[in-house]
């Protein structure tokens, strides 16, 4: 009896194993609220972009995940500390936390975009008619970097201290073309003044020199077989359309 | 000028934040608050004159709208003030409309605007005391000479209110300087606004405020300077007759 349990617990193993080495189910540690990435609908329920894409994630690879929620700033000792396995929380990818954690491909570059009133004849390439115009960013973004290296000669640059006083000189008729976080500007100049305003070209996430290496999900330096779970599952989803779903779902479409 | 930038680029060869590039932010920071503050200064001063005598008048209906003004513009903080002639003029019906939104729609002017009312009434308080304290003796020598009003201002009374308002004025003068510093949060780069800039750039806090902290005290410094070289000149005849 014995015998005929232990072959067939090693018969599932193998047959496990075949599958995704030995990835079990797992917890995944997320900081709410971070609205769209991640946040409670008025019922309590956890939704939000990252939300969707892991338990996607978790349903290509095979396994069940459970979300756990944790403050910012205890997320990387509570992964270490094994309270969890995971964590897909908007996590910038970056040299620092490569020391410490292990990191997936990442999932999400958040974009930045173009945005001028509808009425605007600005089209690409930017350099030449850009030419002798103003551009708005938020001082100190990583948006401001890109356009004062890349247009600082050509066209005047206001610099400001909030998105809100932006978006105020942008409806003033002070500001020919803004440079924003696609999400921030889709929410405060699209969505809030249906018509006035367009998105002028490409989302753009390069070069990474500016836009940087984007979200990605942390492990434990061992898991080495979760992460390319995670990372074969995420390349499936993104050739089978179900990141763009997704991605279209709280972004708008591409 | 060619060496001259060769000589700068090899002094800054292993400095990441003090290039070529974020010290022409600064230079071109310094220029717009001189600017700034200088014409500011001048038209306030223009202003203040007039409006000084006017705070002084028998009548009623000169007086009170210039006390109101002074106290409006005293009472408020400039930043306030920027805020609403900056963005809040955007929200007057049609003034896009108008030709005067050609001035107000890029920074400079809304910015010139607010600092020139603000100084302008300080300068006229500043003005109105001088002229107060004018030694009543002086006055009634002039009338006894049968001088009109205007030749007695001109001749007598605003000269002297001129002198004695002479250290007050200074303090304004350095107390506008450093109150420019705001201009950066209407997006003008100004010395702060090149400062905030290299800050944000390069994370770099001190380097970015204490150079630019700097170069405003030299400015302070210049400004003292040629005011107790103004006071030394115009306010000789008061000093003691041994030195």
């Amino acid at each position: 009896m014995q015998t005929v349990l232990g072959i067939s617990l090693i018969g599932a193993t193998l047959f496990a194993g075949s599958a995704n080495a030995d990835v079990r189910d797992i917890r995944i540690g997320v900081d709410v609220p971070y609205e769209p990435m991640e946040f409670r609908t008025p019922d309590g329920e956890l939704t939000g972009f990252d939300i969707e894409l892991g338990n996607a994630l978790c349903a290509e690879i095979g396994i069940q995940c459970e979300w756990v929620v944790q403050g910012w700033d205890g997320i990387i000792p509570g992964l270490m500390a094994r309270k969890y396995d995971a964590i897909m929380s908007s996590m910038t990818i970056n040299d620092d936390r490569r020391k410490q954690v292990l990191f997936s491909d990442p999932y999400f570059t958040p974009p930045s975009a173009w945005f001028a009133p509808s009425a605007s004849d600005i089209e690409m390439p930017y350099p030449q008619t850009l030419e002798g115009s103003t551009i708005g960013v938020q001082r100190g973004t990583l948006q401001d970097n890109y356009v004062t290296d890349n247009f600082g000669d050509v066209a005047d640059i206001n610099r400001y201290a909030t998105a809100d006083d932006m978006v105020l000189d942008m409806d003033a008729g002070r500001l020919d073309i803004v440079f924003l976080d696609f999400p921030v500007g889709k929410a405060t100049l699209i969505d809030s003044n249906a018509g006035d305003y367009k998105v002028i070209g490409e989302m753009i996430t390069e070069p990474k020199e500016y836009f940087g290496d984007g979200f990605g999900i942390a492990f434990r330096q061992r898991d080495e077989d979760l992460a390319n779970a995670f990372n074969e599952a995420l390349s499936t989803l993104k050739d089978n359309g179900t990141y763009e779903d997704i991605y279209g779902e709280y972004f708008g479409a591409k | 000028m060619e060496s001259l930038t060769t000589w700068i680029e090899g002094l800054l060869a292993d400095n990441t934040i003090f290039t070529l590039q974020t010290l022409s932010y600064y230079g071109e920071g310094l220029t717009t608050t001189v600017q700034l503050v200088f014409l500011s200064l001048i038209i306030g001063l223009v202003l203040a004159v007039p409006l000084a005598i006017g705070r002084g008048s028998q009548h009623r209906w000169i007086k009170l709208p210039i006390f109101f003004y002074c106290y409006v513009f005293r009472g408020t903080p400039l930043l306030v003030q920027l805020y609403l002639i900056y963005y809040g003029v955007v929200f007057i019906e049609g003034i896009q409309d108008t030709w005067l939104w050609v001035l107000l729609e890029k920074p400079f002017v809304p910015a010139l605007i607010a600092f020139t009312l603000n100084t302008a009434a300080y300068t006229t308080e500043i003005f109105r005391g001088a002229i107060k304290s004018t030694p009543k003796g002086e006055i009634e020598a002039a009338r006894a000479y049968g001088m009109s009003w205007w030749l007695m201002m001109r001749r007598i009374v605003l000269p002297s209110a001129f002198r004695r308002a002479l250290p007050a004025y200074g303090n304004e003068v350095i107390f506008m300087l450093h109150a420019s510093a705001i201009a950066s949060v209407v997006t003008i780069m100004d010395l702060t606004g090149a400062a905030r800039f290299v800050y944000a750039r390069f994370y770099a806090p001190f380097d970015a405020f204490l150079f630019v902290a700097a170069i405003y005290l030299c400015l302070t410094f210049a400004i003292l300077y040629l005011f107790r070289y103004l006071e030394r000149r115009l306010l000789a005849h008061l000093r003691p007759s041994s030195q």
